[in-house]
């Protein structure tokens, strides 16, 4: 199939958090006296180091009305400290050839640094520096709360799918904050202030509420007189209670959303199901909604895609993925794109039968050890890749997760069943918590002017 | 949760694959050697066996700049086909063959190449390499598969005609390369795909796949001889010699010149970009420290620090080095407010104009040299980004020691040379596509 675009949906595909357990890395894990955690995946193949610091506060921490908070303190944290003015941490990473960034999701914020190996000590006492250091003015806050605009405007306004995604999850979370935008919505970006962004940094920003993950040409050894000579000097500052957030009442309506936007050349579909996350699964839920999401859209081999694509030719592209990494809720999702001269509707019903299906008659055991294979080599794969493999164990931390969760991941794959598999689809494909949405250029007339 | 990680900066992506080769200071630790098969072909290995997994990647010279006039779009659509029916199988059977294994396989089409990549456990190395060497030799574009990818391909033009970044690009290279192949768009147009052919398609790998324009990089748990034995029967049904058409040599048009193409969006997305210094250009390694303080890939380049940390004007703003065939270019973008994106444009030439002027501070060039030769190793960390390198390498005619000559190249680049080069460079002109409804900005006719 083509390798440009074609997926029309904002498709975050939720890689599975693993590590082969028979010979994958021999992942370390301590935590310092002042509660910092701190992961190290050796990798010798290269004689560099990934270095990460994940917070665990996100989107979903903030207090209603000032969404997109904890992205913008992301940027801030990039304006210097009293110790480290200014840009001398960006631009010591500049001058030692690493590469650096920074992202936000619901549940975490995170920092890396990737650099030179004989750098990470220096990398380490910079970030720790930074846990509690930041100085903001206005004069670096009211230009980078423009950059966040700009980002939103990138992300968002300019991309009709991304709008509907932003809309769509509106509508899946009655009551839980996993329903706004990590970017915000624009009218509360706007309002945000410097003093928003320092009250939520003292409140969250603070060693006992931190992951380290290091991965690379590094030892467990090396790492932990190194941290506890860096990371280990910086004093907690803020008690971190139980991250609770309202949750969802029983959902009892299906929803439809329709965003029209005149961009839009390629209709399309989405629906999104509130699901379990690893961590709020039952045992073995989780692990079986990663083998029905492969079955069901596992690229040109899944379900979907045979059968809506190549054989009835209703569309052009059909699948469907599991985001399992969250502290409260996953998200199964599926999609399609209409062939031309087919509509949505076509393709909608055509994806509830084999929704349908499943959840009647399950898998075979054919799909199932497909699945198991695939899913297991993924991990295989991402042994190649030290910043994927931080970036899991990162992830798996900052949600509630353990190292040995992550560790055992595939032998979890191993273990589900058809039946696990049907049971699933059955609990969890509820049209009555889910959200579909319609991606398309205009309503119909008699809508118009609602 | 929110599918939606947001990033503070976005990825750099590169408007050609040269410029995804961010050159870099040695690592030491990996070891290229040359193998060269008993049939006579040639590729650099890099055997490491720490993880159970194979990495090839392979490049035919001539891509898109191959199709036939009218035509655009046909190494696209290729590219698209060579993974569907192969030999016996047809497309679902294959892909369920590729599936049970777990064998990534990927083709592209590029203005230059056309490219393939392989990704396999090293205990399904055998089938692996004979779905490579079926879609390379026996592809069937059966019917059905080209009428799907065809149609796929054209709901990816449509939805481009309202993309900004799209359009913006596009329409670049459409100016500067008018009555060039370089200014086709790669996937073709909304006119030129329906006309593609199954003869077309067959003739063009007739003509491209071959193996005396072809550079090949393995990399992984696989040991030269094993390499050698895949090359022959992988690669050695391939026809020697390839049948590329001539393409001629060419400079940027439309430099000076500023054009807007009307799109309703909140943010207009900008295309700038002149004339740049050919690989094999002895100034080439200080136009690519220039390009770095101006645009390059850090925090710290003068148009982030002017544009985006100063000012707040964009989120992302870039510039890289593009080396073709039969070109070179420097690219650059940014996406703006409407109601800036005069002024953020007016920054971006004054900043240009200034480094072409005066050229970089001794400072700037110290630390630039010392991020070229520090990055050197993060790019070495992944089987698929090694071979991906030693591909580069090998179509850039650099030779198998680079790694160790790079950073005396670097260390070599004098204040004079970079402030000679920067004039050289950046002081051609601009042309500048803006797709959007931006202010301050007037479409600018023909020279």
């Amino acid at each position: 199939m083509p390798k440009t675009l074609l997926v029309a949906l904002a498709v975050a595909f939720a890689l599975p958090v693993t590590a082969r357990a028979a010979t994958g890395p021999q992942v370390a894990h301590f935590t310092l006296n002042n509660g910092l955690q701190v992961v190290v995946i050796p990798d010798h193949r290269a004689p560099v180091v990934t270095h990460m610091i994940w917070y665990k506060v996100g989107g979903a921490d903030e207090t209603a009305g000032k969404s997109g908070l904890a992205h913008f303190l992301e940027h801030l944290m990039f304006k210097g400290t009293a110790q480290n003015p200014g840009d001398r941490f960006s631009s010591t990473v500049a001058d030692i050839g690493g590469q650096e960034n920074a992202f936000t999701s619901d549940d975490y914020t995170g920092f890396f640094q990737r650099v030179p190996r004989e750098h990470l000590k220096e990398m380490m006492a910079f970030e720790a520096d930074r846990i509690t250091g930041l100085v903001l003015t206005d004069a670096v806050v009211r230009p980078e709360l423009n950059v966040v605009l700009e980002e939103q405007n990138m992300r968002v306004a300019n991309n009709p799918n991304s709008r509907l995604s932003e809309q769509m999850d509106a509508a899946l979370y009655l009551n839980h904050p996993y329903g706004r935008p990590v970017i915000g919505w624009r009218p509360e970006i706007e309002k945000l202030t410097r003093d928003d962004a320092l009250a939520f940094y003292r409140r969250f920003y603070t060693p006992n509420n931190a992951i380290v993950v290091i991965a690379g040409d590094v030892t467990a050894d090396e790492v932990k007189a190194d941290a506890e000579a860096t990371y280990g000097k910086i004093a907690p500052r803020a008690e971190i209670g139980p991250r609770h957030r309202p949750m969802e009442p029983p959902q009892e309506a299906p929803r439809t959303v329709t965003l029209a936007d005149a961009r839009v050349e390629q209709p399309s579909i989405s629906r999104i199901y509130l699901a379990p996350s690893r961590i709020t699964a039952k045992p073995g839920e989780s692990q079986a909604l990663e083998v029905l999401a492969h079955v069901l859209g596992g690229g040109v081999s899944g379900r979907l895609y045979k059968t809506l694509v190549v054989d009835q030719k209703l569309a052009l592209n059909a699948g469907a993925y599991y985001s399992s990494t969250a502290l409260d809720y996953g998200k199964f999702g599926i999609y399609g794109v209409p062939a031309p001269g087919k509509t949505l509707q076509d393709v909608e019903a055509a994806i509830d039968a084999i929704i349908a299906d499943v959840t009647e008659h399950g898998i075979t055991a054919d799909e199932l050890a497909v699945a198991k294979n695939r899913l297991i080599a993924d991990a295989v794969y991402a042994q190649d890749n030290q910043a994927t493999l931080a970036r899991w164990y990162g992830a798996a931390l900052a949600t509630g997760e353990t190292v040995d969760m992550v560790r055992n991941w595939p032998d979890e794959i191993r273990a589900v069943t058809a039946e696990a598999v049907r049971d699933a689809a059955r609990t969890w494909c509820n049209r009555r918590a889910s959200v579909t949405g319609y991606l398309v250029s205009s309503y119909p007339a008699k809508e118009k002017h609602t | 949760m929110n599918a939606m990680i947001s990033l503070r900066l976005q990825q750099r992506f590169a408007l050609a694959i040269a410029a995804l080769v961010a050159f870099a200071a040695p690592a030491g630790a990996t070891t290229i050697e040359r193998v060269v098969s008993p049939g006579g072909i040639e590729a650099w290995l890099v055997h490491e066996p720490a993880v159970p997994m194979i990495a090839v990647d392979f490049a035919f010279a001539g891509g898109a700049i191959q199709d036939s006039p009218g035509k655009a779009g046909t190494a696209n659509l290729v590219a698209s086909l060579l993974d569907d029916g192969v030999g016996e199988y047809d497309s679902k059977t294959f892909h369920d063959r590729l599936e049970r294994k777990a064998i990534e396989l990927n083709y592209e089409a590029e203005r230059d190449t056309l490219r393939g990549s392989l990704r396999t456990l090293t205990e399904n190395r055998d089938e692996a390499f004979e779905a490579l060497r079926l879609g390379l030799t026996a592809a069937r574009f059966d019917p059905t598969d080209v009428a799907l990818n065809r149609a796929q391909i054209m709901s990816t033009l449509r939805r481009a005609t309202t993309n900004p970044t799209e359009m913006a690009s596009l329409r670049w290279w459409q100016v500067a390369f008018a009555d060039h192949p370089y200014g086709r768009p790669v996937a073709g147009t909304l006119e030129s795909v329906p006309t593609i052919t199954v003869d077309d398609l067959k003739d063009y790998t007739r003509r491209v796949l071959a193996r005396g324009n072809l550079k090949i990089a393995v990399v992984g748990d696989i040991d030269a001889e094993t390499v050698k034995a895949m090359l022959d029967h992988v690669f050695g049904s391939l026809p020697a010699e390839p049948q590329l058409k001539p393409v001629a040599n060419v400079t940027p048009h439309g430099l000076g010149r500023r054009i807007v193409v009307k799109l309703d969006v909140p943010q207009a997305v900008v295309a700038f970009g002149g004339l740049g210094i050919a690989r094999k250009d002895p100034d080439f390694m200080a136009a690519y420290i220039v390009n770095h303080i101006l645009g390059g890939g850090s925090f710290s380049s003068r148009l982030y620090q002017e544009v985006r940390e100063k000012r707040g004007l964009a989120y992302s703003v870039y510039d890289s080095l593009v080396w073709l065939n039969h070109s070179a270019l420097f690219l650059g973008g940014t996406a703006t407010r409407a109601d800036r994106t005069g002024e953020t444009l007016n920054l971006i030439q004054k900043e240009i104009h200034r480094l072409a002027e005066d050229g970089p501070t001794a400072n700037e060039l110290a630390k630039a040299k010392a991020y070229l030769n520090g990055s050197f190793a993060l790019n070495l960390d992944t089987s698929s980004k090694i071979a991906a390198l030693l591909v580069q390498l090998q179509r850039d005619g650099l030779g198998i020691d680079y790694f160790s000559r790079r950073p005396e190249m670097i260390n070599a680049v004098t204040l004079e040379d970079a402030r000679r080069v920067a004039k050289r460079l950046l002081d051609g002109g601009l042309l500048v596509t803006v797709a959007g409804r931006p202010q301050g900005v007037v479409s600018t006719t023909a020279d």
